[in-house]
């Protein structure tokens, strides 16, 4: 056990700074890079595009995929020593999750070599963003009653549905789809995964307006859209491990960036900045016990991802480690938003920079989207509840019974 | 980097796990609860045998001169049998408190006993009722002699010797007093958990002599409590992880409605949640571990986040192990009361979460205020 880097580790992190140094700018005390709410501003797409390629360039992208697919060769304690470097320096929001967390370890399990060789390197270049059609309007966490229904048309695939939550699909150039194939068996064997240009014809996005005021969510319509059999990753009707594999991805991916704009630390300081009874808040006795309970979830969710880091490195896998994170990162920040509201006062219902610190009412606003993406806090315990703890699952009427009856008898 | 135990450190574990399985089954363990004796003289032999009660004692005091990172898995393997021990009391809390302020005199008087297991050490800080903590201490400290009443002392009734927190002209101080000597009345106390024992222990001039310097008893204290935090907070994951394992077979077994407990959510997500507080306790814990083993300034931080997690975790872990099993889990016969029992003492031990809330947010608020005076 040291939690201190070791030489050769040592060593790494300096050459990390060393190239972040010349190509990027460090952020000045209290300065954040902008985050995933910033992305509709002006150039920020553009900006993003053009870091990842700058980093691809210099073989700084990617860095636990193979050299051959453009990435770097190494293991997840390099690639956590070049993210908390790089977080110490202005860098363009996000675009790239998708890609990058999801779509690139999906294709090096389940995708041909044809298919890794087509889109990996373009991903780790940053010349292509992802987005994923998975949800729909009736489909959320039953994701294996999606409707959205693809029929083979000699060499294609002719695709037809309503897809939902599908960040980045008006600006993406692919799309990971599930659609289902096979009516007739049980519904998650009937399910098949396609990777979709996003520029074909029959395709229409329209952004969801969220509870925060912004768009970052689309939904998808497609209609008659072709899609060749070449881009179907893995076998007719075996969508569902593939889709599964990307789930866990995502969880990880979200749980990483729940930090967000707020943190125990800004909390501190607003509590100190702040004073009622003639005292700074974090003299109040109430305030402190709370600061201190989400102080200490803050500091074991990210030792719990460490922990998740050695075991990776040992070569396990990291399990349901990614759901834990996930579930208790999404809750915490929505505590950590409400205190930093309530510490304000009458001013923390304001949404006026000039009045207010507004980051807390934001982030409270975009707290109850994360609980929900990628598994909701429910399917969540049930995922440790099953796969860690090896409890039964609850009885279901509708898995072993052909997609098209559930459909019928209007249970879904 | 590498955040986890080696794999000797994991093998010695499970060696104790093993011993502790076979020595120290749950039947044991009740013989002393239910029995007349404080503890289980048999056990403690048995691990001193091992080298347990002195493995972070230097060689040279007699000790095992094994690491801290050697003693978590212990303590976690104690915890996790409900060991009727004083272990706590004699190794974190006396054990630690020779090794940080002895003389050398006093180290080899009392280290190479204690590693031993021949001599049982305890902490005695608590007064009375209606006070707690340093403020609540009166006994004075004067001429070589001790005076003063001290409730509850664990382990206080076998205890061979005790380090006292006392007043002196000179300050807050801590010394040393031979339990078994003149001027020391001790009376054993009915405990919440009796497989643990407590005693009020009252002080008429009984011979004593100051550990550390005088005045320097605050800042012992607080370090001394710092370590014994993160040992103890071992024990509590090891008995909460015992809880959900158990909750978990029950769960599994046990059939209501046609069907197993354990898959209606109303129960899988109770446990779900066990089984994350118990994974976050752990990884403060580890954090705990590693900072007292490189002796690192992170150690009062680490501390705090180790104990606060440990407590909130076994509180949770006993509590809803025991509401799991249904009515049967109010039965005397059923062990989940043993659990929920040692869970309370330990949360209560070394000052309840509230005290260590506030010491983080001390830590904290210090950093913040260092963080902002570099700036300007």
């Amino acid at each position: 056990m040291d939690f201190n880097d070791s030489p050769e580790e040592a060593a790494y992190r300096g050459a990390a700074r060393e190239w972040l140094e010349a190509n990027a700018r460090p952020l000045a005390p209290g300065e954040r890079s902008p985050g995933l709410s910033d992305r509709g501003q002006p150039g920020m797409l553009e900006a993003a595009i053009a870091w990842q390629a700058r980093k691809a360039e210099a073989g700084w992208a990617c860095i636990t995929w193979p050299r051959e697919y453009g990435g770097r060769g190494e293991g997840p304690l390099e690639r956590v020593i070049w993210d908390q470097e790089e977080a110490q320096f202005w860098t363009p929001p996000d675009f790239m999750t998708i890609a990058i967390g999801m779509v690139g370890p999906m294709l090096m399990v389940h995708g041909s070599e044809a298919q890794k060789a087509r889109w990996l390197p373009r991903i780790a270049s940053g010349e292509d963003v992802w987005c994923q059609l998975f949800s729909e309007p009736a489909a959320g966490s039953d994701l294996a009653s999606l409707r959205t229904r693809a029929v083979r048309d000699g060499d294609e695939w002719v695709v037809d549905g309503q897809k939902i939550w599908s960040s980045g699909a008006h600006y993406a150039k692919w799309g990971i789809l599930l659609a289902r194939t096979d009516p007739d068996a049980p519904k998650h064997a009937g399910i098949t995964y396609f990777v979709v240009d996003m520029t074909s014809a029959g395709i229409e996005t329209r952004p969801i307006r969220q509870i925060t005021d912004k768009s970052h969510f689309n939904e998808v319509f497609l209609t008659g859209v072709r899609i060749p059999d070449a881009n179907r990753v893995s076998g007719v009707g075996d969508g569902w491990a593939v889709a599964i594999t990307t789930l866990l991805n995502e969880r990880s991916s979200i749980g990483a960036g729940a930090e967000g704009a707020t943190d125990v630390a800004g909390l501190i300081e607003l509590a100190h900045s702040t004073r009622d009874e003639q005292k700074s808040l974090l003299d109040h006795d109430g305030i402190r016990e709370r600061i201190a309970d989400l102080y200490v979830r803050t500091r074991a969710i990210d030792l719990t991802s460490k922990r998740t880091l050695t075991a990776m490195a040992q070569g396990e896998s990291p399990g349901s480690a990614t759901a834990m994170g996930k579930l208790v990162g999404a809750k915490m920040q929505q505590e950590l938003t409400a205190l930093g509201m309530e510490l304000q006062g009458p001013a923390g219902a304001l949404l006026d920079p000039e009045e207010a610190d507004c980051a807390w009412q934001e982030g409270y606003l975009f707290a109850p989207g994360v609980r929900v993406a990628g598994g909701t806090d429910e399917i969540l315990r049930n995922v440790i509840a099953e796969r860690v703890l090896g409890l039964p699952p609850e009885p279901r009427l509708d898995k072993k019974v052909p997609f098209r009856e559930i459909l019928m008898q209007g249970t879904n | 980097m590498n955040f986890d135990f080696s794999d000797e450190q994991k093998l010695l574990k499970q060696t104790a796990r093993d011993f502790l399985d076979e020595s120290c089954p749950l039947e044991r363990v009740r013989e002393t609860f239910e029995g007349k004796d404080s503890y289980d003289a048999a056990l403690w032999r048995e691990t001193a045998g091992m080298g347990w009660q002195g493995a972070v004692i230097p060689e040279a005091y007699g000790g095992s001169g094994f690491g801290y990172l050697e003693l978590a898995p212990i303590a976690e393997e104690l915890g996790r049998a409900l060991a009727a021990l004083p272990f706590s009391s004699s190794v974190y809390l006396a054990t630690e408190a020779l090794l940080l302020a002895g003389s050398e005199s006093q180290k080899q008087a009392y280290l190479p006993r204690l590693a031993s297991g021949a001599s049982i050490g305890t902490f005695a800080l608590e007064e009375r009722r209606g006070v707690v903590g340093i403020s609540g201490v009166e006994t004075r400290f004067e001429d070589g002699q001790v005076r003063g009443a001290k409730s509850p002392v664990p382990d206080g009734d076998v205890a061979d010797f005790a380090v006292v927190t006392c007043r002196e002209s000179e300050g807050f101080s801590l010394c040393l007093v031979d339990l078994t000597g003149t001027g020391v009345d001790r009376a054993r106390l009915e405990s919440f958990d009796p497989s643990r024992s407590s005693a009020r222990i009252t002080f008429d001039g009984a011979p004593a002599e100051r550990l550390g310097e005088p005045g320097e008893g605050e800042a012992l204290l607080s370090r001394i409590h710092d370590r014994a935090a993160v040992l103890l907070a071992f024990e509590q994951i090891g008995g909460a992880q015992r809880c959900l394992d158990t909750a978990v077979e029950f769960a599994k077994g046990r059939y209501a409605f046609g069907r197993s407990i354990g898959s209606f959510q109303a129960i899988k997500h109770k446990l779900a949640d066990i089984f994350v507080a118990l994974e976050l306790a752990r990884s403060n814990a580890y954090y705990g571990a590693w900072a007292l083993a490189s002796d690192s300034d992170e150690l009062g931080i680490a501390a705090c986040l180790a104990r606060i997690s440990a407590i909130e975790a076994y509180e949770l872990a006993a509590e809803e192990s025991l509401h799991t099993h249904g009515g049967a889990g109010f039965t005397w016969e059923y062990d989940c009361h043993l659990f929920l029992r040692r869970a309370k003492l330990l949360a209560l031990a070394l000052g309840s979460a509230r005290r260590w809330k506030h010491r983080l947010v001390d830590h904290l608020a210090s950093n913040t205020a260092a963080a902002a005076s570099s700036q300007h």
